[in-house]
């Protein structure tokens, strides 16, 4: 137990301390917000759609999840090329152990700027339909967090360099995020993107999000919830697997 | 028998060998570094030193011979042969963004040391790298010399049988270097610590070596003191005997992708 906490204790000093990095992670998310949120709100009300901000806030929160995440996994890679890896390899715990004390503490920074993010909507003007769903809400945002760092966490573990994780971010990461239901609504969009942001799980991280936010569902909150599900046991896997197999 | 001798002979190296898909990086190497023991393990670059230095250290599996740390198999009993050694890498590992007593401090709970003898390890081994009036600082605030202090003295927290250097002292200035060996020679002196190193300054390895082992192309060349070295190759100092077994051909190291990065990495960070 104590071994997890010193290993999220250490990236929560981590990042406490790198503050530019807090303002970094939230400026890409606020600027979506503010630009589409009031650049397209207009003729999203225009077109009898309703409130767009609203619309947009659960899937920004997700955003800023995905790419923090994400991110964070370069932490990893910064710690494999740099040596402080090798000092928890040595050390007698196991990986599996290493892996999770550090993934939470990635979730923890990620989810505090999801929440950065939320109030910074209520600013603008967003309220949740209901607040006491709001923390409910909070634990999708958690496992979606988790599992993201886990995989954040298992790509740093097999690529070795910056470039790679950076060509896997251009290439994966956003078409996920571009391709799921977290810009527009996917009930008129053509068949083939619907069928794309259908099978893709950030899709329901944000409908659920949405449910719980703003109580507008697109495939019903059950179905989100065991999407999520499945997608944390999968990312967690591949986050462990990648991870045993590291050898410097 | 076999208990008995494992007790005197702190490594124990028997058939050691690391493939590469069709490279073979280490090749059946056999060895024994005794209890208190200072032992050098020289070789150019590319002969296989930091392999084996992995493989001991358990962060390459052999594929295949054996190796066993204060009588631990490193394949078998990973966790038992981790605690025995302490280890000071080649590349810097240390959290830079941490402070040195909260570098310690992570060191002291992977390690399962109790909350109570904790802090007062931590206090004894930065007051014997004269780190503890900087204890609270952070490492990315600190020279090269300094961090390699700090990095003996967490390799030491956990009460090590065993303390591996990894070219310690390179890129740093012969005043740090010297200090660093005074500490080194005083640990072994002291707590009987057996010394598993490698280094590129020969003089070093004659100066401080009580055996050394010397490897090229993944085989072991040659095993002796200083002094026997020399007198096996008829020359006048462990440098000249060094170059005779070794040849006098520039290596060239394969540098990957991964290795250029890092080297980039060091050069930024010695700057």
């Amino acid at each position: 137990m104590e071994v997890l906490y010193i290993l999220w204790l250490r990236q929560i000093r981590r990042y406490i301390r790198s503050r530019s990095r807090i303002i970094g992670a939230i400026g890409q998310p606020l600027l979506f917000l503010l630009a589409l949120g009031y650049g397209i709100g207009s003729i999203y009300k225009r077109a009898g759609a309703g409130d767009y901000l609203s619309f947009l806030v659960p899937g920004i929160i997700a955003q800023t999840i995905l790419f923090g995440a994400i991110f964070w996994g370069i932490v990893i890679i910064w710690d494999k090329q740099f040596g402080f890896l090798k000092e928890t390899l040595v050390a007698p715990v196991s990986r599996l152990r290493i892996l999770t004390g550090s993934a939470l503490g990635g979730t923890t920074t990620v989810v505090f700027q999801g929440v950065l993010v939320f109030v910074i909507s209520l600013a603008l003007g967003f309220r949740p339909y209901n607040w006491a769903l709001v923390p409910l809400a909070l634990v999708v945002a958690a496992l979606f967090a988790f599992a993201l760092t886990c995989f954040g966490a298992g790509l740093a573990a097999a690529v070795n360099d910056f470039q790679g994780f950076q060509a896997i971010n251009q290439f994966l990461i956003f078409p996920l995020y571009f391709l799921s239901s977290a810009l527009f609504p996917l009930d008129n969009v053509p068949r083939a993107l619907k069928i794309i942001a259908s099978v893709n799980p950030v899709s329901y991280t944000v409908d659920a999000l949405r449910a719980l936010l703003i109580h507008e569902t697109h495939f019903g909150l059950a179905k989100d919830l065991a999407v999520l599900g499945v997608t944390v046991a999968i990312l967690l896997a591949f986050g462990v697997f990648s991870f045993r197999r590291i050898e410097s | 028998m076999r208990y008995n001798h494992a007790m005197q002979s702190m490594i124990e190296a028997q058939g050691l060998t690391k493939r590469f898909g069709d490279f073979t990086a280490v090749d059946r190497i056999s060895f024994t570094v005794r209890a208190g023991e200072m032992f050098a393990f020289l070789g150019p670059n590319g002969a296989g030193k930091s392999t084996t230095i992995k493989m001991l250290t358990t962060l390459l599996t052999p594929t295949e011979g054996s190796v066993t740390l204060a009588g631990h198999d490193v394949v078998r009993e990973q966790d038992k042969a981790r605690t025995a050694f302490g280890i000071v890498f080649q590349d810097p590992s240390l959290d830079d963004e941490l402070t040195a007593y909260e570098n310690m401090e992570l060191h002291a709970v992977l390690y399962g040391i109790r909350r109570k003898e904790r802090a007062v390890r931590i206090e004894e081994l930065l007051i014997l790298v004269n780190l503890w009036e900087r204890r609270d600082s952070r490492v990315k605030t600190f020279s090269g010399g300094m961090k390699r202090r700090l990095e003996i003295a967490r390799g030491l927290l956990h009460h090590p049988h065993v303390l591996f250097l990894d070219e310690p002292t390179l890129g740093l200035d012969a005043q740090t270097r010297n200090l660093l060996w005074d500490h080194v020679r005083e640990l072994n002196k002291r707590e009987g610590m057996t010394i598993f190193f490698t280094t590129h300054y020969l003089e070093e390895a004659a100066a401080v070596a009580q055996r050394i082992a010397i490897i090229d192309h993944g085989i072991i060349i040659a095993t002796g003191s200083p002094d026997v070295l020399t007198k096996q190759t008829g020359t006048k100092n462990l440098e000249e005997a060094y170059l005779s077994l070794t040849g006098k051909t520039l290596r060239d190291e394969e540098v990957n992708a991964r290795e250029a990065f890092r080297m980039r990495g060091r050069a930024r960070r010695m700057r």
